[in-house]
């Protein structure tokens, strides 16, 4: 699991949170008791619509790089893929 | 007063900051004259903004939020950052690298999260102060609760999330906290509407927030059961039985109400908000802003040495539960579970708008607790905490925390609750409530 979000864990914070996450998911069993049969998800609290704009271009003010040391003329600089 | 130095000074007590403006400037319009603090994770330009993460140290934003740039058109001075839980990840506060506030009411105590540095400094503040907080399962209404300070979350949608610092998208509300009623109303007014640059913010007419009179006459109060349960402290209780009692006085009705599904609440909203915050975070990786370290290894193994070493405890955990919750074979369980028991959530608070205008509760089932409580408690205990915001926050409808009294010099939250987009009258019966005091 940690590998597939991309987190390095420690063999400690590995124990520990294998222990606490078994814990927790037996807590979020507590849902099995509600009955959601025809039930429709809710994604969001209220309706929302999409709301899109013409596409055309607009001017960019920000500096994209500007935050970054990675970079190298106007791209960022990323590591190897493999 | 030299407003900047005096809140250096009273951050060296109460250690509510994680960024203070070098200079003082306020504009003219309705905010003139009052100095804004924001939230650490709403971006505000040119001014560090890292959601209390060392993973986000030394990003300054190149813009403006929509609620910073609205604050500052109405002539408001931004003050600085306010310290509160990694990413907003916490009930106490206590959940970040940087300063963990301190309560005003005792040094030992927590000041509640994760908006706790925004609600210290409300409290504390001798200068007309009034603060940009956020919210995504209680993260305003309990520091508002433990600090004794007004803390309004309004309706999901009613403000612009444009330039936060995202949490979980479906629940996070940009809010606001101020010593009185009015002047977070007021606030809330001006960031309020819709906005161009965030699809999720609502088109509907803004109403009027601040200014209303202080009268309940006539407003039906609903009491829901649940959220008077074993659990929730009596001491705390019987402060929110007395107001109450007091509202019927002065011309409420009250009655009681259920909503039944506040015990899975919890649940839903953890398996949510868990599940968005993990692929939220998937774009914090030290490439283009915030923590970079030497680009040694390949992409995986680079973006993994980074997160490690830039998120903290509770945040690794989150982003693991989050990814397992989403996980084909899981996600129908968990995830999919968790949204169709939002629905019932939601319909329960529907159902009881039928009959009410408003509900009130306790805003948190306790008093600030001690950091050494609060150190012995384990995740699940932290989360549990949350039973009596998490499913208000869930719904996406406004509330309100006001301070109700103390126990044992300990203030506690009244909280009120209306239906979607009936922030006013949440605000009317805390200004009703202000004005009987």
């Amino acid at each position: 699991m940690a590998e597939s979000a991309r987190l390095d864990l420690t063999e400690d914070e590995l124990e520990r949170y294998t222990e606490q996450l078994k814990v927790i998911l037996d807590a979020f069993k507590d849902l099995d008791k509600v009955d959601t049969e025809n039930v429709k998800p809710s994604f969001h609290p209220v309706e929302t619509k999409n709301k899109l704009r013409d596409d055309k271009a607009e001017d960019w003010t920000w500096n994209p790089l500007g935050n970054t040391v990675h970079r190298e003329g106007k791209s960022f600089r990323g590591p190897k893929i493999t | 007063m030299n407003v900047i130095k005096r809140t250096q000074k009273l951050n060296e007590k109460y250690r509510f900051l994680n960024k203070l403006a070098d200079t003082e400037a306020y504009g003219t319009g309705k905010l003139g004259g009052y100095a804004v603090s924001v939230k650490d994770c709403i971006c505000t330009k040119d001014m560090e903004s890292k959601a209390g993460s060392k993973i986000l140290e030394g990003y300054n934003p190149p813009f403006d939020a929509t609620v910073v740039e609205r604050t500052r058109a109405e002539g408001a001075f931004i003050l600085g950052k306010t310290t509160q839980d990694e990413f907003g990840f916490g009930t106490f506060n206590v959940n970040t690298s940087y300063n963990i506030p301190l309560n005003p009411y005792d040094p030992d105590r927590t000041c509640g999260g994760s908006s706790g540095g925004a609600a210290c400094i409300t409290a504390v503040a001798d200068f007309p102060h009034i603060a940009l907080a956020e919210s995504t399962g209680g993260s305003i209404s309990c520091p508002a609760s433990f600090c004794g300070v007004v803390g309004i979350t309004p309706t999901y949608g009613r403000v612009s999330r444009w330039g936060l610092i995202d949490y979980a998208n479906s629940l996070d509300k940009i809010g606001v906290m101020a010593k009185t009623v009015d002047e977070a109303a007021l606030l809330l007014e001006v960031i309020s509407g819709s906005d161009r640059y965030d699809s999720t913010a609502l088109d509907e007419p803004v109403g009027i927030y601040s200014g209303l009179e202080s009268s309940v006459e006539g407003v039906r109060i609903g009491i829901p059961s649940e959220y008077y349960a074993e659990g929730v402290n009596e001491d705390v209780k019987n402060a929110v039985w007395r107001a109450l009692k007091r509202f019927e006085d002065m011309g409420a009705t009250l009655q009681e109400v259920n909503l039944p599904h506040t015990d899975v609440s919890l649940s839903a909203y953890y398996i949510i908000a868990m599940a968005e915050a993990s692929t939220n975070l998937a774009k914090l990786s030290g490439l283009r802003y915030g923590l970079h370290l030497p680009l040694e290894g390949n992409f995986d193994q680079y973006f993994s040495r980074v997160r490690a070493e830039g998120f903290g405890d509770e945040v690794k955990r989150r982003i693991i539960l989050g990814t397992y919750t989403r996980m084909a074979g899981y996600r129908d369980a968990y995830y999919l579970k968790a949204l169709k028991v939002r629905t019932r959530v939601i319909e329960d608070f529907k159902k009881a708008y039928q009959n009410v205008d408003v509900l009130i509760a306790p805003t948190m089932p306790v008093t600030a607790p001690r950091f050494d409580e609060i150190s012995e408690m384990e995740p699940i205990q932290h989360y549990m905490m949350d039973i009596l915001t998490v499913a208000p926050n869930l719904a996406g409808v406004p509330m309100v925390s006001v301070p109700c009294g103390k126990v044992d010099g300990l203030p506690v939250g009244l909280h009120i609750m209306s239906d979607h987009l009936e922030e006013s009258k949440a605000i009317q019966v805390a200004k009703a409530w202000e004005a009987s005091n």
